[in-house]
This record gives structure tokens, sequence and C-alpha cells, in this order.
């Protein structure tokens, strides 16, 4: 079984968010990047394949250079070798184009996404994905065997989960649950070597069209001091009279 | 030209956020000079949606689209597209929503933006306002394909009242059997219980709860209050309760109405997941709890002595304005 596992790079969940020239770009300045969390559970789920099933697990980002040390991490972690694809990835639709075309000339039989970005929060790219390839997909999924041709899926619904089935070559949206938290490695001395080694091609990316754009961000509102009370009477009435939401 | 509404039903009940993409697609059919037409599929009561101001419905009642199949019905609804014309498709935030819209959006060449906050700033160039980064950011995003796909973020815009003349029409979906590829073989839902995505109020414990065995206070205030039980990371972690349950950044988002935390101190992943909640209120006994910062009402003490007075001052409340 060959497995595509596509890494996002993104800031670390406790990032300071802040927007420059003019509230037009994200501000990088000393936000430390990560492996996406939703991509890294399914990361690490290609590995058991690998360490139980023999699969070979290569991984792809689209990014420019810097996205490079995070590429790293995963091959650290075991994926065999890396694909870069060397653009901005401006937004979901332009990234589901360049993966396509990878996946395309790889032949992969099983691409396992994250269910989304922490950064854009997007979700849309494996769900593109699959339909610019015909392939089967199964969103948020928690669970994950493959025997033979056949995935078995477990994904979570609004109010519970579904066991679904489907033939390779399939994707998958991905989140914690495909694997435990206590099941992430950190990886040792030894697979940081090795990933040193290790191939990251890097292709150029083919004319895609930017279906969307950000204009300008914005924070949020500040938020008012929070209005500690004493009794529950007290709350009652505010969330009734002045919260209006009981 | 038209917009097109996918609106959710279960077991042949529309969902409340069927009301909400109703309300949100008739605002972007004005602004556009054109009508809003709805598909629903094997739901009962098609007319009620002429409440929010849909012209026509789309009834889809299939055997075999009874139960959801992200890839059939993104197929119908691209045929549903192609025979009204539609410009731009709008969806709800829930995770069939979610499932389906980005398959949609490889069959139309459309963009889509998901988690939209308001109403349309402009139509030319199109341009919705969105949450990002974890809830800690907006952008204001151009879809510049002919075909828009928008996903409004629950109980963001809200559900508008806006009386329209409606027609319903049967619509048969041409279907093959690789549209259902994706089998589903079985469904583990707990009945009758409001789930997180659908509810307006969320009732949420932490390890403050000290145990599972605690848990019975958080679902009797949850039964009073009609709302749906989550909690913090480490209480899924740690299995005193189901993962379905937890909500945060790599958990599910909530954006209730109301959200009231119990024993949670708020770290930054929790409060990514739920800060996109209207109201949210804090019980903890550490005052230096870091989800004050962040609250907009608390009460600084012992769970256990605070939750059941709640309970019972609710049911006052409820009895006197029932």
């Amino acid at each position: 079984m060959k497995i595509l596992v596509c890494i996002s790079n993104v800031p670390d969940t406790t990032s300071k968010i802040n927007f420059t020239e003019g509230d037009t770009q994200f501000d990088t300045n000393g936000v430390q990047f990560v492996i996406n969390p939703n991509d890294e559970f399914g990361l690490t789920r290609a590995m058991w394949f690998k360490e139980k099933q023999g699969a070979t697990v290569h991984i792809a980002t689209v990014g420019d250079a810097s996205v490079e040390p995070t590429m790293r991490k995963a091959l650290a972690i075991g994926a065999d070798e890396g694909i870069r694809i060397n653009a901005v990835p401006t937004d979901g639709f332009f990234v589901a184009e360049q993966l396509a075309h990878v996946i395309k000339e790889g032949a992969y039989d099983l691409i396992i996404a994250g269910r989304e970005s922490i950064d854009y929060n997007g979700g849309m790219v494996p769900g593109i994905l699959a339909g610019l390839l015909g392939m089967n997909f199964v969103n948020t999924c928690i669970g994950l065997e493959v025997e033979g041709d056949t995935a078995t899926a477990l994904r979570e619904i609004d109010g519970g989960k579904e066991k679904v089935t489907a033939q390779l070559p399939l994707v998958i949206g991905g989140q914690k649950g495909l694997v435990e938290e206590s099941d992430l490695k950190i990886p040792n001395m030894r697979g940081i070597m090795m990933a040193r080694k290790k191939a990251l091609n890097v292709v150029e990316p083919i004319g895609a069209t930017t279906a969307t754009a950000d204009k300008k961000f914005e924070k949020p509102e500040p938020k008012g001091a929070v209005k500690l009370t004493e009794s529950v009477d007290e709350l009652v009435e505010l969330l009734h009279t002045e919260a209006k939401v009981i | 030209m038209s917009v097109l509404v996918y609106t959710e039903s279960e077991n042949g009940k529309f969902k409340k956020s069927a009301f909400e993409v109703a309300s949100y697609a008739k605002s972007v059919a004005d602004q556009l000079g054109t009508s809003a037409v709805a598909i629903s599929f094997s739901a009962d009561e098609n007319n009620s949606l002429g409440a929010y101001g849909i012209s026509k419905v789309l009834s889809v009642s299939n055997d075999q689209l009874n139960s959801f199949n992200a890839e059939a019905y993104a197929k119908a609804i691209a045929e549903a597209v192609e025979r009204e014309g539609a410009d731009v498709v709008v969806f709800s935030s829930s995770s069939n929503s979610k499932y389906t819209a980005p398959l949609l959006a490889a069959k139309l060449k459309a963009g889509y933006v998901p988690n939209v906050v308001e109403s349309p700033s402009s139509t030319a160039p199109f341009t919705v306002k969105r949450t990002a980064f974890s809830n800690k950011g907006f952008a204001h995003t151009e879809i510049s394909t002919a075909k828009k796909i928008v996903g409004v973020s629950n109980n963001s815009f809200g559900i508008i009242e806006n009386s329209a003349d409606i027609t319903v029409e049967d619509f048969a979906p041409a279907l093959s059997d690789g549209d259902f590829a994706v089998q589903s073989v079985e469904v583990d839902k707990v009945a009758g219980k409001v789930s997180i995505a659908d509810a307006e109020i969320v009732v949420s414990g932490g390890r403050g709860l000290k145990g599972p065995e605690n848990w019975g206070m958080v679902e009797e205030l949850a039964e009073v209050l009609g709302a749906a039980t989550a909690c913090s990371k480490p209480v899924s972690d740690m299995g005193w309760r189901p993962h379905s349950e937890h909500v945060g950044q790599t958990g599910k988002p909530v954006a209730s109405n109301l959200y009231i935390a119990i024993g949670i101190s708020g770290a930054i992943q929790h409060l990514a997941g739920v800060s996109a909640s209207k109201t949210k209120v804090v019980i903890n006994n550490d005052p230096e709890a870091p989800f004050f910062k962040a609250a907009d009402y608390g009460i600084v003490g012992d769970a256990f002595e605070v939750v059941p007075q709640l309970i019972e001052k609710l049911r006052e409340f409820k009895a006197q304005n029932a």
C-alpha cells in the first residue's frame, strides 16, 4: 500500500495572531510553525500501516522553502520521502489542485489529509482533492483499517459516529481518534539524523486557478471584563435580561 | 440566476440550522435581485421554508437518499444548481454540510468559503466575512469563480422570518451505483439527545469535576436548559466522557448562544474551539483560571455547591416563564 499524507505547515496553537501590511497578511513574526494537528494524527496512523502492513508513506506539502523544517519533522517521525510543491498556498482549491496533480503522478492507494488546518480552518482540501481525483472520500475520520482493497472507517457525525466501508483508492479527512494523543511520537535523535538523508523533492506548481482570496483580516473586538456574580440568582437574572440567552 | 440552499433534515424534520441557512439564502437572493430555492432530502414539511423567504423547494424523496451520503448528495445538489441556474449555493456548518460542500466545489469548479458569519458585504466582487485562525481572527474573503459556495457558521446569522409564496416540486436527480461507493454500515447515535452542533446551549465539564461519577449534575443542568453536554480534552483523554463530547481545537467546534464551562481552566486550545459561542459562563473555584478572561459571566466557587443551586434556580425560572 502506498500512502500519501498531506501536511499543512501551521502556526503553533499557542501563537499570538496578528496581521500586517494594512491587515492584509498574517504576521509570521515570532510565530513557531508546526505540523497541523489534524494531519499529525493521520501521519501517525500512516506509521501504524507502515509498521504493521508494510506500507510506504510519502508526505506532500504546498509551500515555499520555509515549510521544510516542518516536513523534516514529519520525515523524522518516520515518513519515507517528501514532496514539496513550491508555491505559496493561497486558497484551498489551489492547494487541492496542486496535490491532485502530484497524486495522479504517484499512483497512491490512500491519501490522508487533516479534516481542517488550524490556521485558515477551510476544511476543504481533502474533499476537493477527492472530487478532482474521482476517488472515494471519508471525512471527519476517527478510525481506519485497510484489508486488501477495502477500507473500513469510522467517522464522527453530529451526535454520534458512523461506520462506513469503501474501496481504495481513498481520501481521508482525518482528526483525533485516528490515533490517540498519547500515540503521537516525538522524533528521536536517530529519526532526526535519518530524516536529513531522506529525499525531499521539490516540484514546481501547475497553473491552477485561485477561487478565493483573503482581502483583509481583522481581530475580534476586545472583550469586556467578565462580570462576576455572587449568587446563582443574579447569574440567571443576567442571562435572562442582559444576555437574553435563556 | 438564483440562490440554492441545502436545507438539512433528520427523520423528516428540518433542523433549526435549515431555517437559518434559508434566511441567509433569502438575504443573498435579495442582494442579487433574485429568488431563493431550497433542496431538501426526505423532508416532511417543505412548505415551512416559505416562512423564511424560500420561494421554491426541490424535494428529493428517493429511498436511497433517506440516509446521508456525501457523494450522492453532492451530485444531486450539482444537478439542482444546473437546473435552477444557481450562482450561489448555501450550506450550514454541520458535519454533513462540511463533508458535502467541498465535493460540490470540485464538481462546479466553485470557490467555497466556510464559517461565514454575515451576509455578503458586497456581491461584486462577492465578499464574505468568515472566522479564521480558530476564532482568533476574521477574514474578508472574495470568491472569484462563476459559481460560489458559502458555508454559514451556525447561530451566527440567525433565523429571520420573511414570508414568501412557496411552491414544492418533486426532484429526482440522476444517480448511479458509483455515487454510493462509500457505504454506511452502521450509525451509532444517542437517541433523543441534542447534538453539540445543533445545540443553542452547551454545558461543558472539565477536570475540576474530579471524576466521571460526578457528571450527573452536568447532565441534569443540560436537561433543565435543553442543552447538549460537552467536555474538555483531558476529560475525554482520560476516558471520563466519550470523544464525541470533546470540544476545542482538535475536538468539535462550538458556536452556541450560551456556553457554560464548569471546572474548565480554559487552555488556549479549548478557548479556540468554543470562543465562537456568543455568551460564555464560567464556574470555577480558581479565580486565576484563564477562562475568566474570555468569559462574559462567572462565578468563583465550588462547582459541587454552585451547580446544584443553579439547577434549582433554573427550574424555578423555567416554571415561572413557561
